[in-house]
């Protein structure tokens, strides 16, 4: 970079004449609006950048750039990671439903529960590799790990839950390597949490202001909705006889969910707009509905077969919805410039 | 600037690595290392040339980011991307241009004096070439914007392949032959600049020319800004730069002038490129009061980790319940 000479005489001190440019070029050191000494008095008698009170412009509520978002939107796809959200969710919660069957000699909610555990599990990662912009570099997630990465923590856990829940699952299924089966149960009952609940970090660890605003709260809104849909799969595919656990969890699931959303939404204010508005909103409102009429149906239809396998789908059917509901509501709020520029300028008044 | 010498030792500390003030290299592990540098972009001397977009493309070999008209004043490239690493913002207001006033008085009506020879006579039109407009109330804002390359960077922090990196200058810089296109450092930055290339799958940005530096140049958009809006340095320099800069501004009147991202104890402990705006961060498409996403994550895990806990408790007592219903 070339030295300057410092201009303090700044734009005046330079003229264009005949034998060319006298003086030195204002660059970098040109002041707004000082090309006369009659500077600092206007027309009307005002000083220019003086104000009468009040300010010149009123002060809007909210400015934007053309009304272009400030922070990019994730890149994606509803299908991949909305769907990973929810069947991590429901992978976790069901390997805890089958550890328990095992242990209190329920065979067939273990093999429905590990099954579907595995099954979900497996699917999540499809997506989780599916979505990715090279999905050939997907052994890249292995390269490091990193605390500071919800993704490099849950690629790591998944790596080891999968695999765990499969053994777990093909041990139960086909009746084979009982000791090694328990093993593999325990390890994946052990992680089974961790992969439902940090989902909640990895779109919550981000700009995207419903998603980011609602982190206390999401981890509790995820479990409960994994739960939900692990008491729905049990529900649904397991004999009357053994789904009680099932029908219990899917009760305490559902209340989780519901009113860890409902805190979620009255503490985080005005980002929580688009959980209740446009498609976000549909999904979100969808999943509250299939939530109270599974957990009601769970409750009343106790004793028919029937009205149990309703009820777990209404709450599989509940906490997909819901998944998408907060999958789309997080897009919304990145699409909207207001929801980023308007809590950062209530902020930065409030700490003036 | 000649090529240093760099030394990766062992990773400092914990303490500092999501908040505050701090040297962002040594953080990021070396024990030896050149100046951070950065950018110091003065929009109130930008010109609205877009040399520096073209110079970003040309030396970055970027490809074509779409040719679109927008209708946002001269902005066709709308904003920073996978294919936009400098984007030059233009904004038109109804706003009177700080104390600009070119000094000239029309007191006397010299078409009046030249006599009604022709037309229709100048008291009698509506306009005329001199007549004066409303005073100053229109000005045009340009700005430069590009990667702030964040003392704390949320895109670095959530890279699950280590692809975002630390370099030896303080920037951050992708490494393309690691991205995987897991697409999180896109949602993560709070200034929206990263994103993935379509057809590509990638996620890429400003590296602020690490080629360039490592061999003693300055970046290709700050050499070629012919008015100096983008200036290059040693970030401490920069500082130093900016700051005298506002005190003139504020000298002549332009009250409006302040400094974006300068502050080491903003919510990204601030940035490594910053600005001199004219008007409030929004009115260019940038964020007021951005905070970097990792700063919540400690607590994140905490109530994660809750979770996790009330899961196991809800199956435990689902069990218990279960003989009952």
């Amino acid at each position: 970079m070339s030295e300057r000479t410092d201009v303090s005489t700044a734009s005046s001190s330079s003229d264009v004449t005949t034998n060319g440019l006298r003086g030195v070029r204002p660059d970098r050191d040109a002041l707004t609006g000082v090309a006369t000494g009659k500077r600092g008095r206007r027309r009307d008698g005002k000083r220019n950048g003086q104000r009468d009170g009040a300010p010149t412009v009123p002060a809007a509520e909210f400015t934007s750039y053309y009304g272009m978002p400030v922070i990019n939107k994730p890149v994606w796809s509803s299908l991949d990671i909305a769907g990973y959200l929810f069947l991590g969710g429901l992978a976790g919660a069901a390997s805890l439903l089958g550890a328990g069957a095992q242990a209190t000699g329920r065979p067939a909610l273990d093999r429905v529960s590990k099954a579907g555990a595995f099954g979900a599990g497996a699917l999540s990662l499809v997506g989780l590799v599916h979505d990715l912009g090279k999905p050939s570099r997907f052994l890249h997630m292995l390269r490091v790990f990193k605390v500071t990465s919800p993704m490099s923590v849950g690629s790591w856990l998944l790596a080891g839950y999968v695999p765990l829940a499969g053994i777990a699952a093909a041990s139960s299924v086909f009746g084979k390597a009982p000791r090694i089966g328990m093993a593999a149960t325990a390890g994946s009952a052990l992680i089974g949490p961790a992969v439902a609940s940090y989902t909640a970090a990895l779109i919550s660890d981000t700009a995207v202001p419903a998603w980011h605003d609602g982190y206390p709260e999401m981890p509790f809104v995820f479990v409960g909705s994994g739960a939900a849909a692990a008491g729905g799969l049990g529900l649904l595919a397991a004999p009357l006889t053994q789904s009680g656990p099932a029908r219990a969890m899917a009760v305490f699931g559902a209340s989780t969910e519901l009113v860890s959303f409902e805190r979620m939404e009255r503490r985080i204010g005005m980002t929580a707009e688009p959980y209740s508005q446009g498609r976000g909103g549909a999904y979100v409102r969808a999943g509250k509905v299939l939530s109270v009429l599974g957990v009601a149906a769970a409750l009343l239809g106790r004793r028919n077969r029937v009205v149990s396998a309703l009820s777990g789908a209404a709450l599989l059917a509940s906490s997909a919805a819901t998944r998408w509901g907060i999958f789309h509501a997080g897009m919304q709020s990145a699409n909207d410039p207001k929801y980023t520029i308007i809590p950062q300028r209530d902020r930065s008044k409030g700490e003036r | 600037m000649a090529p240093v010498d760099i030394q990766i030792g062992r990773r400092p500390n914990l303490e500092g690595a999501l908040l505050g003030d701090t040297d962002p290299a040594t953080q990021g592990g070396y024990s030896e290392h050149p100046p951070r540098m950065g950018f110091f972009t003065d929009t109130s001397v930008c010109i609205g040339c877009k040399a520096c977009e073209v110079a970003c493309k040309e030396w970055n070999a970027i490809p074509e980011d779409g040719l679109v008209f927008t209708g946002m004043s001269m902005d066709n490239s709308q904003g920073l991307g996978a294919s936009t690493w400098r984007h030059v913002a233009f904004i038109e207001q109804r706003k009177p241009i700080a104390a600009q006033d070119p000094g000239i008085r029309h007191d006397t009506d010299v078409l009046a004096l030249a006599g009604q020879g022709s037309g229709t006579p100048p008291d009698q039109a509506a306009m005329t070439p001199t007549t004066p407009g409303a005073d100053g109330e229109f000005r045009w804002l340009m700005a430069s914007d590009v990667c702030k390359h964040c003392t704390h960077a949320a895109c670095l922090d959530v890279c699950p392949t280590g692809s975002l990196f630390r370099t030896e200058f303080g920037t951050v810089v992708v490494q393309e032959d690691i991205c995987n296109g897991c697409g999180y450092c896109i949602p993560a930055c709070p200034y929206g600049v990263i994103d993935q290339r379509k057809g590509d799958g990638r996620a890429w940005k400003c590296t602020l020319c690490y080629d360039r530096l490592s061999v003693g140049q300055e970046p290709a958009c700050a050499k070629s800004c012919p008015t100096n809006s983008i200036q290059f340095g040693p970030l401490d320099e920069l500082r130093e730069r900016a700051d005298a800069r506002l005190a003139r501004l504020h000298e002549a009147g332009v009250a409006d002038a302040r400094l974006y991202g300068r502050d080491p104890d903003d919510g990204v402990g601030g940035d490594g490129a910053f600005f001199l705006l004219l008007d409030e961060p929004e009115v260019y498409g940038l964020p007021p009061d951005p905070v970097v996403t990792t700063r919540d994550l400690p607590s994140m895990w905490k109530h994660v980790a809750a979770a996790a806990v009330t899961l196991v408790g809800g199956a435990l007592a689902a069990f218990a319940a279960g003989r009952r219903i």
